[in-house]
């Protein structure tokens, strides 16, 4: 079989470097580049995240600046993307909303996976009762579509991005609590962890440091699909107006601003919803590509 | 060592132990009033085929059952204090510092995502309270102890990266850190191949003389009690069958079971006409025991008595334990079968 080579290998290679768990980011990170979609993803992700830093002091125009006299221009040389109804720059726009949709959608994921990962551990780990009880509330929240729980989130709490965040990040919790509950069912019943508790180790030790580190991998692969979900959601809300409010270059909120000119000035609603799809799409093809990559049935 | 002025000879001792296993409407009785004793220093083997209830002894005693499970009854004297009175907290500063374990299968006992050094200055770090350089040190001291060589590179290996032999060794590092006072090991050589094991146990017996450590050593192998053990508790069906001595065990057993036991070793100085010899029949499952002698289905001499009392555990004047109804003044049976065993192995 393979694993005796592997074996030989790897301790071949592990002398020369002390620490094979970097070894493993390697074969994930070989994996990974040998798959085109992923690759393109993650290049994507990389450019909207520098756009999203270094963007804001080199656009053309500022994004609030109103010129009405050059309202709703079609793309030319002067305005790459147009004009909105206000004669606001799109393309300035469109690049001041970048940091602002990225941070919607990491924000929203890190606090939805961690009180998710919380609920889902200890929920595997204990069983019983405990289980019982977190995993039916989780399915009262799976029950609604994420999208209308955001929505109905939004609503009690009123509309702002801030709201939005906590809202995206209440509709992801269940999503991660399931993941990281069957994953932890797998990995407490497996003897190192018996072998913990004989050597005495307290619940919170076995949980954070023992179970935590063996089920990042599934935990990885669903944030990053799950940052495109969350700024599909974000920027929905931001077009129902719940979410980021008019003068904010939020690209949900453009996208529902060009709604009305459609049939005269299209490409005020096309290029918001152009970028839309292109970071949903990266994210989803990056967190696709992790997940082959994390797989061990997948070859090199 | 102790705080209590607690005199006490044995380091263990159990005392009708009972564990149970509860489904919504069914108790099985995994473990039934087992008793032993461990004296100090001493190596007690615990033998039985598979669901006679020896790893989950094991585990009560460290109070490891998990759901379903419980511990029901009984007492588990650790140098005299009974265990089953302590708190978990109390329970978690006596695991792997005063009673270790050992378990079986050495390729998933040892955690993937951390090296060979982490997991053994764990120990150091949740029961002496060490640092993490520190339990380093002591960790690679640990290594050099258990034979592993260049310890010092070893110690920066994952588990993935070591043989199944290495791994034991690591296990048995693991266990020894703190130096208990009682290992329980389960199984500890039966993943691993022939020439392995006796090296694994050569280094247990060593060890074991060496840091004058009790040990409770699980095994279905004889050949394993034979080589390494001082006293044998044989159980069958959740319960201890025959109490004594390694040396008497194998000399003259007692009970038919531990007599159809020795049967069924193949004898490896001549050849074997016709078939090995076995225990006719399978263990009962723990959830429908006969009422009588657990044995008795099984066994070749059973009577009446036997299929419908459950004889006692009797302990005679040399401490020897025996559950049999043979050796009882009740016995019904031919008089001449409780010479059987000595007639049969004086071959």
């Amino acid at each position: 079989m393979s694993h005796s080579t592997e074996h030989i290998d790897n301790t071949r290679t592990a002398v020369k470097s002390p620490n094979p768990r970097l070894k493993n980011w390697n074969i994930v990170f070989r994996k990974l580049k040998k798959n085109k979609s992923a690759v393109v993803g993650g290049i994507l992700i990389i450019l909207f995240i520098i756009i999203a830093i270094i963007g804001p002091y080199i656009t053309p125009y500022a994004p609030q600046t109103q010129n009405l006299v050059n309202k709703l221009q079609p793309p030319s040389g002067d305005h790459w993307f147009g004009t909105d109804n206000f004669g606001r720059d799109i393309f300035s726009r469109i690049i001041h909303g970048t940091g602002l949709t990225l941070m919607v959608g990491f924000f929203s994921v890190l606090l939805g996976a961690t009180v998710g990962i919380l609920l889902g551990i200890v929920a595997g780990y204990y069983g019983g009762r405990t289980d019982s009880i977190i995993m039916r509330l989780m399915d009262i929240l799976l029950a609604f579509p994420g999208i209308l729980l955001a929505l109905a989130i939004v609503t009690v709490l009123g509309g702002s991005l801030v709201n939005v965040v906590i809202a995206v990040a209440i509709s992801s919790i269940p999503v991660f609590a399931r993941i990281v509950r069957g994953s932890t069912l797998s990995v407490k019943k497996l003897e190192y962890i018996d072998a913990m508790r004989a050597l005495g180790a307290s619940d919170g030790r076995i949980i954070f440091r023992h179970i935590l580190p063996n089920i990042t991998s599934p935990i990885i692969v669903q944030a990053t699909l799950n940052i495109a979900t969350a700024i599909l959601s974000a920027s929905g809300l931001s077009f129902l107006g719940l979410g980021a409010q008019p003068p904010q270059p939020e690209w949900g909120a453009m996208l529902s601003e060009g709604r009305n000119y459609l049939y005269n000035a299209p490409h005020v609603a096309l290029f918001p919803g152009l970028a839309i799809v292109a970071v949903v799409l990266a994210f989803n093809m990056l967190g696709d590509g992790l997940r082959d990559a994390f797989d061990p049935k997948t070859k090199e | 060592m102790t705080s209590k002025p607690n005199s006490y000879d044995n380091i263990l001792e159990i005392k009708d132990l009972q564990t149970s296993f509860f489904t919504k409407d069914l108790e099985v009785k995994a473990v039934d009033g087992v008793s032993f004793a461990i004296p100090k220093g001493k190596v007690l083997g615990v033998v039985g085929e598979s669901g006679s209830g020896k790893s989950i002894t094991s585990l009560s005693i460290l109070r490891l059952v998990e759901e379903p499970g419980k511990i029901k009854g009984g007492e588990i004297l650790f140098k005299g204090e009974n265990l089953l009175e302590k708190t978990e907290a109390g329970m978690r500063k006596i695991r792997g510092n005063e009673i270790s374990m050992i378990f079986q299968e050495p390729m998933t006992s040892l955690n993937p995502t951390f090296t060979v050094g982490q997991q053994i200055s764990e120990s150091y770090i949740i029961h002496e309270g060490l640092n993490k350089k520190q339990a380093k040190q002591r960790s690679i001291e640990m290594l050099k102890l258990v034979g592993i060589p260049s310890p010092e590179k070893r110690i920066n290996q994952y588990p993935y990266e070591l043989s199944g032999g290495m791994r034991q060794r690591v296990m048995i590092a693991m266990a020894l850190a703190c130096n208990p006072e009682l290992l329980i090991a389960d199984e500890p050589t039966t993943a691993l191949d022939v020439t392995i094991q006796a090296q694994i146990l050569d280094l247990f017996k060593n060890l074991q003389q060496e840091l004058g450590m009790g040990v409770l050593l699980i095994t279905h192998d004889l050949g394993v009690v034979a080589e390494t053990c001082d006293y044998v508790a044989v159980m069958y069906g959740g319960q201890v069958v025959e109490y004594t001595d390694a040396d008497t065990l194998f000399k003259s057993p007692k009970h038919p079971y531990t007599v159809g036991l020795m049967q069924s070793i193949p004898p490896h100085d001549h050849d074997i006409e016709g078939d090995l010899s076995v225990i006719k029949g399978s263990v009962p499952s723990p959830a429908e025991m006969p009422i009588g002698c657990r044995f008795a289905p099984r066994c070749p001499f059973a009577t009446d008595l036997c299929r419908t009392k459950l004889p006692a555990l009797e302990t005679d004047e040399e401490g020897k334990q025996i559950r049999c109804w043979i050796y009882s003044d009740e016995w019904d049976g031919a008089p001449e079968v409780n010479i059987h065993a000595n007639k049969e192995r004086t071959t």
